[in-house]
Formats: C-alpha cells, structure tokens, sequence
C-alpha cells in the first residue's frame, strides 16, 4: 500500500484501503489471543534475527502482577550499511505501522510506545509526526481507543548517530538518554528493558505486518510466502545493478530472481560475483547460491544470514579486498568500546585490512585475520556487532582468497590501474 | 550448596556467588579484569572466559564468560580447554595493542594486574605492526596521577567511582578504541574516595601521586599492617617505609570494617609522619636535647609522683597501651582521658548505652545491609567518610530485594541497576548543615538543633505510642507550612524506619548536644522494641575516643583542679589547645610547675613543654585502638624510628623506670602491656585477641614485613657506611623488618602485604581473603570489646535541657582539614576549604550581613574573623564555623557565638 | 544561560521521562540545533540544567556521532562512505568534494560556510553515492551536481 508519487498515504487513504481494520479487529480478541495468531502467522523478526514475533511477545509478563508502564519500542535505526527498507515504509506509509504498533502494544499491553528513529531519516520523523496527530485525532491513539479501554501514548526519538542503538539494547540505553551500551542478557528487554520495564523490541517491517495478519488472519499471512516463515518481505537491492531498489515479494523469492528479476540483472560491463544477502553484517552468497530462497532458513543453510534482506552486491571489477575494508572500518568505528575482542579487534582488522590494499600486506596477516573470525566470533563478544562484522570477512577468506593472497603478493591492489 | 566439575575435578561449593568467584574460591588462577569483588560483573573485559561444558561428549559446549556466568549445581566447565586458553591469550593481545608497554617507568610496574594477567595467560609477542593510539593526560589533583596511554578500558574505574561510591566528575568519553576515562576538563577529583581508584584500576593509569614524589617500587616497601589514625571508624591500612620515611598507604582488606576500600584522608593523609614539624629528639624548652638520666625535669618529677602531685592527661588519638601505660604511672585518680567535657560526656552516653542498653553497634561492613537509615547530626562525609561510603550501599538494600522476582542475582552488576533504575532505600538526614549524602537521602531535612530534638521526641512517640514521650509541641517560631512538613516528615520517616527489617540509627558528638543524642538513643529504644534487629552507631572524633573513653571517666579539667597545688603536668599526644580556649588552657597549664609533652609532632601544646618526649607516630609504634564501634584493633609498627623516637607508652615504661614505679618496671614489652590491660581493666577483656603475640612463629620463623625481592637492602645505607649494619630488631610483635622470615601467606590479620604466586597487585587480595579463598585461616577483624547488656535503658532518657538561643554553634568539619594530623600532608592541605561563617540568609539580611562580608565573631574569649556565605536553607539563629583547620578557634558544638556588630567591620 | 526557548524545549521532553537526566540526549539535540554545535559552556548549561554532572553530559555528547563538540560551518556535509556508495564509486565525489572545498574531513572552510563529515550509511542504498546537507539528502551524486547542491547552501 503506497501511493507511487512518494508522498505518504494519508489517513483517509489509508482507511479507504482497509486501514485500521486490522485494529477493530483485534480489540474483538484478549492480547493472548493477538500474540497466537502472531506466532501462528509465522511472523519471524524483519530487523535481522528472523525470531519469531509472537514468541517473543509471550515472555511478556502478562496480567495484574505486571508492572503498570510497559514499552513497545520500534526500531527504526536501519544503520546497517546496505539497508534501506525501513525509510520506505516509514515515508510511504507511516499509518501501517501506527496501526501495528497500536496492535502490537494491545497483545503485550504496553502503556507507550517509542518509535527510535536514524536521524539521517528527518522526511521519515515529519511523516510520522503528522500521523500521529492524525490518529490522535481519529481516535486511534490516546486514551479508551475505539472504546476498547486500552490507552496508548505513542512517541518519537530520534537518534544522534550510532549503528550500537539499532542493537535492541543498545537502543534502550540510548532512549534513557545514555551512552548506546549493550546489556547483558538475561534478563532480557521483556523483563528488564527501558527504565528497568518490561519491553518489546520491533523492527519497523515486522510490526508493519501485523495489521494485516489481523485483518486477514494468520492463514492468509503465513500463505503468502514461498518458503520458511510467513508473509512477504522487503527485499532490496544496491550496487551495480539496473534497477536498485526495494522490492516486496513472497518471503522466500529465490535469489537469483531477485537480482535477474528484480533488480534488473547487472549493469552492462558488471558480473555477479557475490552478494551480502542482508545488509553488511551477513556473510557472502556467491554464484553457487544463486537458487536459494531468500528466507531465514534457506540462508542459513548457507552459512550466511537472511538479516534485512537487503542485498549488496559485489561485482568482479570491484576489489573484494576493498569491499570488506569499507565494511570493517564501518564496524571498527561503530564499535561501542565495552568489550574488548570487538573495541580492540576490529581496528586491527581493519588496519590490516587497509595494508593488504595498501599493497603492504603480510602472509602472516592471513592467518591473523582468520583467528578474528573466530575470537570476534557468535558468543566471544559481548553484543551481535562483532559477530557481524566477521561474518563478510570470513566468508570473503573462504571466497576470495586468491585475491588476497594476489595483493600480498603483487603487493598491489590487483583491481586497481598500477 | 553445589557440585560442580573444574577440569574433571569435583568441588562442593556454594551457589550463591558467579563462576568466576567460585573458581578463585577454589584457588585457581583464572585471570579478569572488569570483574572486582565489591563492584560485582558485567562481563565487558572477556577475559575469564572457561569452557562450559554440555551435550552429550560435550557437543552443545561453549566458551562462557565466567564473570557472568551463575554457579550452578552438576554445571562442568574447563579453564584449561585449548580455546579457552587461546581466547583469554587473545584478550590480552587485544588489550596490549595499545597499550604503551612502559612497565619499567610505569609507578603500577610490579604490582600490576595487567603485568600478572598477561604472564599468566602466557601472551608474550606483539603481532600487530600499527601504531598505538595516544591519548593526552589530565592534572586530577594532588592525589592521584592520571597516564590514559596505559588505559585497558575495563570500567572498573568509573564504576567504582560513580555506581559504587557516588561521585559524578569522572567519566567514560567518546567510543569504540578511542575511550577515554577522566574528568570532563582538568581538576582535582572531587570524591572522597578517589584515592581507590589507585587499587581499583588494573593496571597504572590512576596512580597515587603523593608516591610519585617519593617513589618506591612496591618490593622495596617494609610494610606492616596498620589501622587509620584519622577518624574514629578504623579503617585497615598497610603502610609502606622506605629509607626511613613513609611512603603510602594502602587499602587493608578487612571484611568487617572497611572492605576494600579507604577514604583520601586515610589514603594520603599520612605524610604527617615526613613532616618537617616532627619532633625527632626528647629536648627541653630551649630545644636542646635533654638525657633523661640526668635530666632535673625528671628528678623533680620523682619526687612529685610519691607525693601524687602529677596529672596525666591522656590522649583520643594515641594508642590505648600508651594510655594505660601513663595511667599507670600517675596513678588513676590523677589521670584525665584528654577530651573536654562536653565531649566526654556525650561520649561517655554512648559507650554506656552501647555497652548496658538493649542496641548493638553496627560495624562498617554492617552499615551496608541495613535498609533504612537515619542521620542525626553527623555530616558523615566529613566526620566519617567511610560511612558515607557505606551508606551508598545501604540505600540500595531495600531495591535489591526485587531482584529476586526476576531472577537476576545481585553480582549481575549492570543488569541490577539496569533494572532498579534509581531507586533507593530509605536514607534520612536531620542536621542543620547541608551534606553531600543528601544526593541518596530520602530526604535531607534541615533543621536548628532544638527543633530537631522535638522532632525527634516525635518519632520515637509515633514509633512507640504507649510508652514514647508524647507528642511535642511545634515550634512556636514554624510557619504553618513548615509545621505541616515537618509533621510529614516525621511520620514519613517513623514509617520507614517502623517498617524496615534491619533499621539504623546514626549520631555522633559534632553538634556537641546532649539533648539530641539522648532523642537518638530513644528513637533507638522505641524501635528496638519492635525490632531487635535495631541498629545504632555513634561517630566520634577521634582514633580512639571510645578506648580513651573507655579507659577513663574523667575529661580534661580544665579550670576545676582539686585538691593540692598540683606540681607536674604530663600530656600524652594531646594538643589541649584543641580541648579548650587560649585562655582555659593557659590557666590550666600556668598551675603546674613543669611540664613534660610527649608526642610526635609539634603542636601549641608542646610549645609550652619544659620537657618533650619524642613519641612514635603510628607507623613506628606498636598499638591498639577503639573504634566507634567499640571494635580494638592493632596497629603494627612499620619502620624503625630514629634512636631517639620511641613508642609513648615506651617512653612512660623508661619514666617509670627512672622513677622507680613498681607496676611500670614489670613491663618490658608491648604484650605485657596488653596483658596487664586485659587484667586490670574488665573493659578491655579480650584485647589479647587482637593481633598475634610478639613470640608467635610459622614454623619457627617470623612474619615478614619486607617482601621476599626486597632489594637493596646491602647498599641502601652505604653513603653512611659500608657495612651492612644490623638489622633493627623488633620485641614487640612477630614481624621481622626484613625479608627474613616465613615465606607464605600470613593469617588473614598479619597482612603485611598482598602478594601470592602469580599475583603481585593488590588483587590478590582473592587468595588472601578467606570468603573468596578456601581454606585460608579465618580472618581476625578485630575484637568487638562492647556488646549491649540489656540491662540498662528499659525507660526512655529524659532530654537534658536544650537552649533557644540566638547563634547556636554549628562546626562545620571537612574531611581535608578538620583533623589534626592529616592537615599537614600536603594533598590533604591542598584538597582542604577556605575557612568560612555561614549563616541564614534572610536572618543575615536582618543584620545587615551581607555574603562575602568578614564577620567577626566571639566564641568564649576568642575572637575571629572570617567571611560569610549565605544559605536560604540555613536553620535560623544558627552559625555554621568551619571547624579544625589550622588558625580557626576552639569551638565546641552547640556553644553560644556572638557576633560583633557589622559596624566595627571594616 | 539556556535561552527561554530551550528551556521550553528541554521542559517538553523531561515531561515525558522519568527523571531529568534521561532528557541528557534530547537536550543535547536542542541545544546544538539553536548553537550548531556543543560547547563547554553548552555542556555546563544542560548539565546544571538537568541536575547531573557535566562529565555526565559529556560522555553522552562525546559517544555520538553527530553531537559536535567542536565548531562547525554553517552547512554540514555528511558523506555517505559505507558500503554501496562506495561500490558506486563516492570516493570519487569526495575527492571533488575536497578539492572544491579545500577542506579535508572534520575541517570547516576558511569562511565557516561548510563543514565536511564522513557518515555511515545514509539508508538510500538504491540511490547512492549520496550525501546529507544540513536537512536535506542528496542522492544520485556525480561530480557535475556538485556545484548546483553547493550553491544552494550560503
Ligand atoms: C549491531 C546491531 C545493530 C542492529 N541494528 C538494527 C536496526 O537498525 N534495526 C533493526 O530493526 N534491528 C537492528 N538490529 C537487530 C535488533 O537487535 C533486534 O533484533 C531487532 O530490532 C528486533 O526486531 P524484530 O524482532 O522485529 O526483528 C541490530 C542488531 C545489532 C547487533
Ligand atoms: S568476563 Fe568477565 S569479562 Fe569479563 S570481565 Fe570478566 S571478568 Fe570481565
Ligand atoms: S551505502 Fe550509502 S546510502 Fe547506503
């Protein structure tokens, strides 16, 4: 649902094509009811983990003995380089979410909701303001909505630039006005989350799918997909492609489709050599994964991850070497600077990575950059952003490796002109 | 309890701490770094990680953060798993990347943990072929050194400083490598306990400055373990010696009394001991040196003691042996305890309600599990630091509880806060003067004394309304709207403290009233009697108030000698100008024929000595002390005095040698002292307790006071002579000053540095406390000499009368200045106010006082100057003076302060 | 001294938070949009403000990307240098950028106009190389847009 000049839809827009219809629904079910019907659609996380939505609703304390403030917090950070589905949502259609989150907040009974915000996404932060006034106005917002007895104060922040604040508990620290550190889970959000509250975490897209498995239930969502897991999804594509852009498919569209399809094929002169299937912190699906369904598991059987579904690819007049060195500096400098593994290890990394292109290399730097996948690795670091960091730079040791092994030797950058 | 297998080994432990605690326990070595036993986990270092193991043949197993990780019955894990090991090499690796590697001119070289960790994860080639990152330093004050380069961003440093100890001006700055931990500009550290952050961070990025100026390696140190001099908490120290001057202090871990930490008095507040003012020789009035054999002062002092024409007056701040030993010699009916009255007599309230009332006295340790508190007249920064310390963990007891509920265990250091947000138990503060605790307190509720006995007086009706005192009027002079709030505040508080499981009450002497420590000790009875677990503890001056106390009745008598002309005055470490005005104290001293000093230091009190006898300071004698808490505790010499520089109670011994005193002349040594004490006072029963006997031996050896790579040792006098010469012996306790002697650990209470295989920082300190090392000899803190009877305070104590007047006298203490000897270290000089009145601004304004005026005032006889500053919130008709520091008056609290009319101001 | 209008501001978002201090990101927000960028003595005002401590404030101001504790022009250019502007070739721009400009990053033109800055990505990978002027994003750079995006900045 968008209007294709760019402007957002309005809300009589919205209305006149169903919108707000999922949420009169919903207030005919209690919230436990809400968050079955959101497992039973199979609705995985579209902020990259690809969890399951109603799974994580259910750890929710629930009933009298709760505390009183509960936050259901969107993520609206999409820093992850490569990413850009979030700002279409945000700008096409910013009633689809409103209409979610009211949902959302009802199944877990949130008395706010916080929409965290890139700040890079102003458009998006205007958009969202306005509609937001808009549903007050028309009563979907605010106090005994729609006569339902449940009331809901629904807010934006806007960051100040960190990718640490897209990580769901970074970005709790960033809303009580702190520094963007990661926390230490257990306890997780939904016990413990912002000011010490029970809280939800959700991406922008996962909660836009919500209204709809509402208002069409959780057979229909789960139907329109083509592989593991419900709904469509997002997909886009960057680099040099025809038609870069985003794209909304059956989840689970094979990928090849995507980038023949889709995006268009290459662009004339450019081959496809790899691609990163969901923005930067994925590992390298190369030629030989061209038939994979693009959905959580199918990826994964890949070894690398579905994540936002954004691919970036990687032609073959474009260093490989220097493709991960712009990804590591990236991480190098939105590491937090807690713990040490990824604040010390990912600048060496990324020095290393800067001499191999430099043409300064050493064979030894292979091997030390091999044991970072493994120290930067699931589990050794404190948050997922080293874990993702290593994921390019580990599968680009497995694919690419002549062409590092070239630049040590060459002591060159081979796809430069000297 | 738990089972759970290190190694393939088996082990009984408990399941209350988290694994890294657990492992340590059991003795291994398992290195860390953001993990500290006081600060709790937050799992941001990476460096204990074990192998955790799980499935079947270990299949689902993974490498765990220890630090993070709950013990748990049956759980298995491996510390020496090769990707374990490799992970924790790695660790290291990560954190020498930038770090500058400058151990030889670094002042942590030696006693670093990061130099430990990294032999000890065996780590030993640089990989990297980048530059270092540098950082630019910060001026923090005259206490503490400042080197980011060597910054191995564990958080420790602003953890301890702001999570645990409250401070707010040092911080964590920008992100990923390029953190930066300081303060927001250059400035001294405001924190009263930043001296921690010297121990508290692993490696030498904070380091003790006053150290730097005289600089010794910490294996060249001759240290012994001490108690702290200057408040009457005593706190456990080690004192470290080189080359005959004293060159730090440390923290001594004393689970009951201060923990882990100490507060920047008791830190670098001990350069008193190196100060020029210190007297080196026994002389005369003119300054020459005197021989006591021959001395006429001591002929004529013979013949006055067999006609008992001597006094002594003791001392609060010396020790309890050097109190006895000149009780002895003049005999008790001539013997004073060194305080004023009106000091002694409150003291002497408390120490008799401690010991024959229903309530027991907290220890420090104590303080922090209470969970609701009230503050009566203490500014507890100021006269008690480490309570205030104390008290930031006290509040969080009542929050914690929660945690329970969602199962997050209190070690999880990040995920409590996380969760308790900014709660905080309850913590009330009654006193006319503001005070830094008021940023955790409740309610910081600021009232004149009398209104704050009435107030009082009603809690203790609302807490027990059958039998309290019944409801007071209000303060005729209140507004309504004060009245109403101070009835709010009231009932408020007489709730917490009704309702809380383990309530304290906190007073002490600053305000000087009798009055409002007798509404304490009934708010104390009423709620003792409905709850036992009722706690109280009073704060006192002094080091050992409560053992001068204890030992003697009678104050300083000044003004009121009876009997015959007396003919000599002794004065132990007493500056009696301290004790009463110029003109009391002159009297006092004009009366005797001759006057003999002993002390360490010159004060106007050995300016009028016709003899001065030059005592030791604590670092070069043997001793013990009381502390508020009615806890003894031994302080052991730690450097051999110049010839001439003997412990007081030595002196006395030699005194009463040449005067033939029967009881003086059967002691020797120090342990006949502590016995003849514990005989012939039933109040000191069980002192004998408190430190090892002089003849105790390991295995026949004696303890160390040098660590075993001393150096030196041959040359470090070979500008006097070329010989070695001997060694200085030591009768009065089992330490050598030397290397010699028993190499392993000592027990617990003879600490007299921290050092085990593996581990020369102060972090090893695991392995030498016997909670977290097994096996360890349990620990003596102390004897706790007070325990309440119960037989007295059955009734509530009728308030003394209280006076209305205009221009009460509030002392205003400081924690840099207010003590006596601490005053003369340079950082403590230098971190110390600018002396001021203060005053109610409105009332000011009335007088015609304006702030920043001088204002000259008249305490007693004495007339002072000083300027003026303005608080709206400043109980009316009372004066706020700054108390202690050198130059200001005599000024005892609760005295009546005139003020010289504005008109002869110029 | 924080002008009424900060205040107000500041006022606004505390009145949604538990306690002051949690404003200290949105009041850093605040100030810099009026001042352009945060100051010592900006730091001092939301401290005291707020009732936390100026090293406080400053930890959180100095963690953020686009809090600016130095001077800045009156038009700050963020540069997109993450992954799919550079397989599109920024570099390129920025080299033009530079050149036009005289400035390297974190440098501000001699006449306070321009401001350069690398940020991470913009979230317009589709359109990239792209950049951020101000308020405003610009995307689909090639060096000959250069002078037409600059000229509307003064
Ligand atoms: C370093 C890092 C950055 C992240 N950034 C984002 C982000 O910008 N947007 C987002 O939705 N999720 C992001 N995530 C994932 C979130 O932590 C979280 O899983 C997600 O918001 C949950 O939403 P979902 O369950 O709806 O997917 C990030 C994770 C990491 C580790
Ligand atoms: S994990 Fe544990 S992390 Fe690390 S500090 Fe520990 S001790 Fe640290
Ligand atoms: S990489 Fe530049 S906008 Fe995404």
């Amino acid at each position: 649902m968008m209007r294709t000049d760019g402007a957002p839809l309005s809300i009589q827009e919205y209305e006149q094509q169903g919108g707000y219809q999922g949420l009169r629904k919903a207030f005919q079910f209690n919230p436990e009811e809400i968050t079955q019907m959101v497992k039973d659609a199979e609705l995985q996380g579209r902020g990259g983990a690809g969890f399951s939505t109603g799974t994580k609703w259910s750890f929710v304390p629930m009933g009298k003995s709760a505390p009183e403030t509960k936050y259901l917090i969107v993520n609206g950070d999409e820093m992850e380089p490569g990413t850009f589905k979030d700002r279409l949502l945000l700008e096409g259609n910013p009633h689809q979410m409103l209409e979610g989150i009211i949902i959302s907040a009802y199944a877990i009974q949130a008395s706010e909701a916080v929409i965290f915000l890139r700040w890079a996404y102003k458009m998006s932060a205007n958009r969202l303001a306005r509609a937001i006034s808009e549903a007050e106005q028309a009563g979907y917002i605010g106090k005994n909505i729609l006569n339902s007895g449940f009331n809901i104060k629904v807010s934006i922040h806007t960051s100040v630039g960190r990718y640490m604040c897209g990580e769901e508990t970074g970005l709790l620290s960033a809303l009580e006005g702190k520094r963007s550190l990661p926390r230490a889970k257990p306890p997780f959000p939904q016990i413990s989350g912002l000011f010490g509250k029970p809280s939800i975490v959700n991406n922008v897209e996962t909660l836009c799918c919500v209204p709809h498995i509402m208002d069409k239930g959780p057979n229909w969502f789960k139907g329109l997909s083509n592989g593991d897991g419900g709904g469509t999804k997002l997909y886009g594509a960057s680099g040099n492609v025809r038609n870069p852009g985003i794209y909304e498919l059956p989840l689970g569209t094979p990928l090849n489709e995507l980038i023949e399809v889709h995006a268009g094929g290459m662009i004339d002169g450019y081959q496809f050599r790899a691609a990163l299937p969901g923005g930067a912190s994925t590992d390298f699906l190369t030629t030989e994964h061209l038939e994979v369904k693009m959905d959580f598991k199918s990826v994964s059987a890949c070894g690398s991850r579905l994540g936002t579904g954004t691919i970036i690819v990687l032609d073959d007049r474009t260093c490989p070497v220097g493709f991960v060195h712009n990804l590591e500096h990236f991480f190098a400098q939105e590491s937090c600077g807690w713990c040490t593994p990824c604040r010390e290890g990912l600048p060496w990394v990324e020095k290393i990575l800067k001499s191999i292109e430099d043409g300064e290399g050493q064979q030894e730097d292979l091997g030390v950059l091999q044991e970072h996948t493994v120290g930067l690795g699931p589990g050794m670091t404190f948050c997922a952003l080293a874990p993702g960091a290593m994921a390019p730079l580990k599968s680009a040791l497995k694919y690419f490796k002549t062409d590092f092994e070239a630049h040590i030797q060459q002591k060159r950058c081979t796809y430069k002109n000297n | 309890m738990a089972t759970i297998t290190v190694d393939g080994r088996n082990f009984d432990v408990g399941s209350d701490k988290n694994l890294l605690e657990t492992l340590l326990w059991l003795g291994f070595d398992l290195p860390y770094f953001c993990w500290h036993p006081s600060l709790g986990s937050v799992g941001s270092c990476r460096q204990c990680a074990v192998k955790k193991i799980q499935g079947e043949n270990g299949d689902r197993s993974q490498l765990v953060m220890a630090c993070m990780e709950p013990t748990i019955d049956g759980m298995e894990v491996s510390i020496q798993d090769k990707q374990a090991s490799e992970f924790r090499a790695n660790v290291i690796e990560w954190l020498m990347l930038n770090h500058p590697h400058d151990c030889p001119v670094c002042d942590e070289g030696g006693e670093c943990h990061l130099q430990d960790m990294t032999v000890m994860t065996g780590h030993a080639y640089r990989r990297s072929r980048f530059k270092k990152r540098t950082h630019l330093n910060q001026d923090l004050g005259p206490c503490i050194n400042h080197e980011m380069n060597r910054c191995i961003q564990c958080y420790r440093c602003v953890r301890f400083y702001n999570d645990y100890a409250g401070g707010d001006d040092l911080q964590v700055f920008s992100a990923h490598d390029n953190v930066y931990f300081g303060r927001h500009q250059d400035g001294t550290l405001e924190s009263e306990f930043s001296g921690n952050l010297v121990e508290v961070c692993p490696t030498g990025v904070f380091t003790d400055k006053t150290l730097k100026s005289h600089y010794t390696r910490k294996w060249d140190l001759t240290s012994a373990p001490s108690v702290c001099h200057h408040c009457s908490l005593g706190c456990n120290i080690l004192a470290g010696e080189r080359y005959g001057s004293l060159r730090r202090i440390l923290n001594r871990y004393n689970p009951e009394v201060n923990g882990y930490f100490i507060c920047d008095r008791g830190r670098f507040g001990y350069d008193f001991v190196n100060a020029e003012d210190r007297i080196l020789v026994p002389r005369e009035r003119d300054r020459s040196e005197v021989i006591l054999e021959s001395s006429p002062i001591i002929a004529s002092l013979k013949t006055a003691l067999a006609s008992g024409e001597v006094k002594g007056v003791g001392s609060p701040r010396a020790s309890l042996e050097s109190n006895f030993a000149l009780r002895e010699l003049v005999g008790s009916d001539n013997f004073y305890n060194g305080m004023s009255g009106g000091e002694s007599e409150l003291v002497q309230l408390a120490l008799d309600f401690l010991s024959n009332g229903p309530v027991k006295s907290t220890s420090l340790t104590e303080i922090e599990h209470c969970d609701a508190v009230i503050v009566i007249g203490e500014d507890l920064t100021n006269t008690a630091p480490m309570m205030d310390l104390a008290l930031n963990q006290s509040v969080r007891v009542q929050p914690l509880e929660q945690l329970g509920q969602v199962g997050i265990p209190e070690w999880n250091d990040a995920a409590a806060r996380e969760y308790l947000q900014n709660q905080k138990g309850p913590l009330y503060l009654l006193m006319p003067q503001p005070s830094k605790l008021s940023r955790i307190a409740t309610k910081s509720f600021r009232r004149g004394i009398p209104e704050l006995i009435r107030l009082l007086s009603e809690i203790t009706g609302l807490l027990d309304p059958s039998n309290g005192p019944t409801k007071v009027q209000q303060p005729a002079s209140g507004s309504p709207n004060a009245a109403r709030e101070a009835d709010e505040t009231v009932k408020e508080i007489a709730a917490a403290l009704a309702t809380a499981k383990r309530p304290l009450v906190i007073a002490g002497t600053s305000m000087g009233s009798l009055p409002l420590m007798q509404a304490a000790i009934n708010i104390a009875i009423a709620l003792h009697r409905k709850n036992e677990n009722t706690r109280v503890s009073f704060v006192f001056p002094e080091c050992n108030t409560a053992g001068a106390a204890m030992m003697e009745e009678k104050s300083l008598p000044a003004g009121q000698l009876s009997g015959t002309a007396p003919h000599t005055l002794i004065v132990l470490e007493n500056d009696l100008y301290r004790r009463g005005t110029p003109n009391q104290i002159d009297e006092f001293i004009n009366r005797f024929k001759q006057v003999l000093v002993l002390d360490h230091s010159e004060t106007p009190t050995t300016a009028r000595a016709d003899l001065v006898l030059a005592s030791g300071t604590f670092a070069e004698a043997d001793g013990s002390l009381v502390n508020h808490e009615g806890r003894v505790q031994r302080f052991i010499q730690v450097q051999a005095a110049d010839e001439l520089v003997l412990e007081s109670w030595r002196w006395i011994l030699k005194l009463g040698k040449l005067v033939d005193n029967q009881k003086l002349t059967a002691y020797s040594e120090f342990d006949h002292l502590v016995d003849a004490i514990e005989q012939g006072c039933v109040q000191f029963a069980g002192i004998a307790r408190t430190s090892l006997p002089a003849d105790y031996r390991v295995h026949g050896q004696r303890l160390t006071r040098a660590p075993h790579r001393y150096s030196g040792r041959t040359s470090m006098f070979a500008n006097h002579s070329v010989s070695e010469p001997r060694p200085p012996q030591d009768q009065d306790s089992p330490f050598s000053f030397t290397m010699e002697g028993h190499p392993g650990i000592p027990p617990e209470s003879a600490t007299s540095h921290y050092w085990s295989p593996g581990w020369n920082s102060v972090q090893s300190i695991t392995k030498f406390r016997s909670e977290i090392s097994r096996g360890r000899q349990q620990s003596d803190p102390g004897v706790r000499l007070i325990e309440p009877s119960g037989k007295a305070y059955l009734e509530y104590l009728k308030l003394a009368q209280t006076h209305d007047h205009q221009w009460q006298l509030v002392p205003l203490h400081h924690i840099f200045g207010s003590e006596e000897m601490s005053i003369k270290s340079p950082a403590i000089a230098a971190r110390s106010p600018e002396p001021k009145i203060t005053l109610n601004s409105a009332q000011a304004e009335e007088h015609g006082i304006k702030a920043g005026s001088t204002l000259a005032i008249i305490i007693d006889d004495q007339e002072t100057a000083l300027p003026v500053q303005l608080d709206a919130d400043w109980p009316t008709d009372h004066i706020g003076i700054t108390a202690g520091l050198p130059g200001l008056p005599y000024m005892e609290g609760n005295s009546i302060v005139q003020l010289k009319p504005p008109g002869n101001e110029n | 001294m924080l002008t009424e209008k900060e205040i107000a501001k500041i006022d606004l978002e505390v009145s949604h938070l538990p306690y002051k201090g949690a404003a200290c990101i949105e009041a850093l927000k605040i100030v810099q949009q009026e001042r352009g960028w945060i100051s010592d003595e900006s730091i001092h005002l939301i401290a005291e403000y707020l009732e936390i401590s100026a090293e406080e404030v400053d930890s959180v101001a100095t963690f953020y990307n686009l809090i600016f504790r130095k001077p800045v022009g009156r038009h700050v250019i963020l540069i997109c240098d993450s992954i799919s502007c550079w397989v599109v070739g920024y570099e390129n721009i920025l080299t033009a950028l530079k050149n036009r400009l005289k400035i390297n990053y974190g440098e501000t033109t001699e006449d306070d106009r321009f401001t350069l800055l690398p940020i991470p990505c913009l979230g317009t990978c589709d359109r990239a190389p792209a950049m951020m002027i101000d308020n405003d994003l610009h995307r689909d750079l090639t060096e000959e847009k250069l002078d037409d995006i600059l000229n509307q900045y003064q």
